[in-house]
């Protein structure tokens, strides 16, 4: 039996990984991985308790934010895509539409 | 035992191809790296005895998300990624100062003793897919198609979004080679 702090310090690194990559990269697609990162890392969690209560709540949980995250990948690289045909670029600092 | 084993060797793999992801330069090898960190994870899962999140984690995730990813990566041409200049660099030691600093906090918040909840009931006597199936259809099935509708508008809205502003009408009428590019783009 996996202790329960395991997943979730896995679960904590994963998800500081995450929020690095969003701080630090420019580029648009790799922010979006980075998104990818958090939510997996928030699966994790959801998994790891999951186990630890003995309920299958948590992944019934975890099948949802696999569906909103589906979604929301479809939407925003087809936002990528008509903004890189747009303006030519996909780093954020250059993408500044809304600025007035 | 060997899980614990299987969990540490299956977390170092996804903690290290995680950091390879925000490290690398190249966007195609950052996301194969995040496919081995969702391969890594179903693996966790799979120790957790998550089965059917493990196997749904290897199709859609490291399946279906990842290949979108790469789609778009090669079909915009990505292969260069310059990131110099002091400004960026200025942001990106603020950006991993604000991630150790949020780590500090969830150490502080883990040391903190926290109190145990009650007794678990025991799990149910049939399989995990079946019984994640059951309580779908049952417990959660108002969410489950809500969750359809989602799907049904994010794809009626990638297509909406990835045709463009262009007009379907007189797109028609020009011949082929003048609707592929040569239009002024729309710089506001």
């Amino acid at each position: 039996m996996i202790p329960i702090s395991w997943s979730l310090a896995l679960s904590a690194v994963l998800f500081v990984i995450g929020v690095i990559g969003v701080l630090v990269r420019r580029n648009a697609l790799v922010i979006f991985m980075s998104i990818e990162l958090m939510l997996n890392a928030a699966n994790l969690a959801f998994v790891a308790f999951s186990r630890d209560m003995q309920s299958l709540d948590g992944q019934v949980f975890v099948f949802f934010v696999m569906t909103v995250a589906a979604a929301e990948v479809a939407v925003g690289l087809a936002i990528i895509v008509n903004m890189f045909r747009l303006r030519e670029t996909v780093f954020v600092d250059e993408i500044n539409l809304l600025k007035g | 035992m060997i899980a614990p084993a299987l969990f540490a060797v299956f977390a170092a793999i996804a903690v290290v191809s995680a950091l390879s992801v925000i490290l690398q330069r190249n966007p195609v090898t950052s996301a194969l790296f995040l496919v081995v960190t969702f391969c890594s994870l179903a693996g966790i899962y799979l120790v957790l005895h998550a089965e059917f999140i493990g196997m749904v984690q290897v199709i859609v995730y490291a399946g279906a998300i990842m290949v979108l990813f790469l789609f778009v990566i090669m079909y915009l041409n990505l292969g260069r990624d310059i990131e110099t200049g002091l400004q960026i660099a200025l942001r990106r030691g603020v950006g991993w100062l604000m991630g150790f600093a949020l780590l500090a906090a969830g150490v502080a918040l883990f040391r903190h003793p926290w109190a145990a909840g009650p007794p678990a009931p025991p799990g149910p006597p049939v399989g995990n897919t079946q019984a994640i199936g059951l309580l779908l259809y049952s417990r959660y099935l108002f969410p489950f198609e809500v969750t359809s509708m989602l799907l049904l508008v994010a794809m009626v809205g990638v297509v909406v979004i990835a045709r463009g502003r262009r007009a379907p009408g007189p797109a028609a009428d020009l011949p082929p080679g003048a609707a592929t590019g040569a239009e002024p783009r729309g710089d506001a």
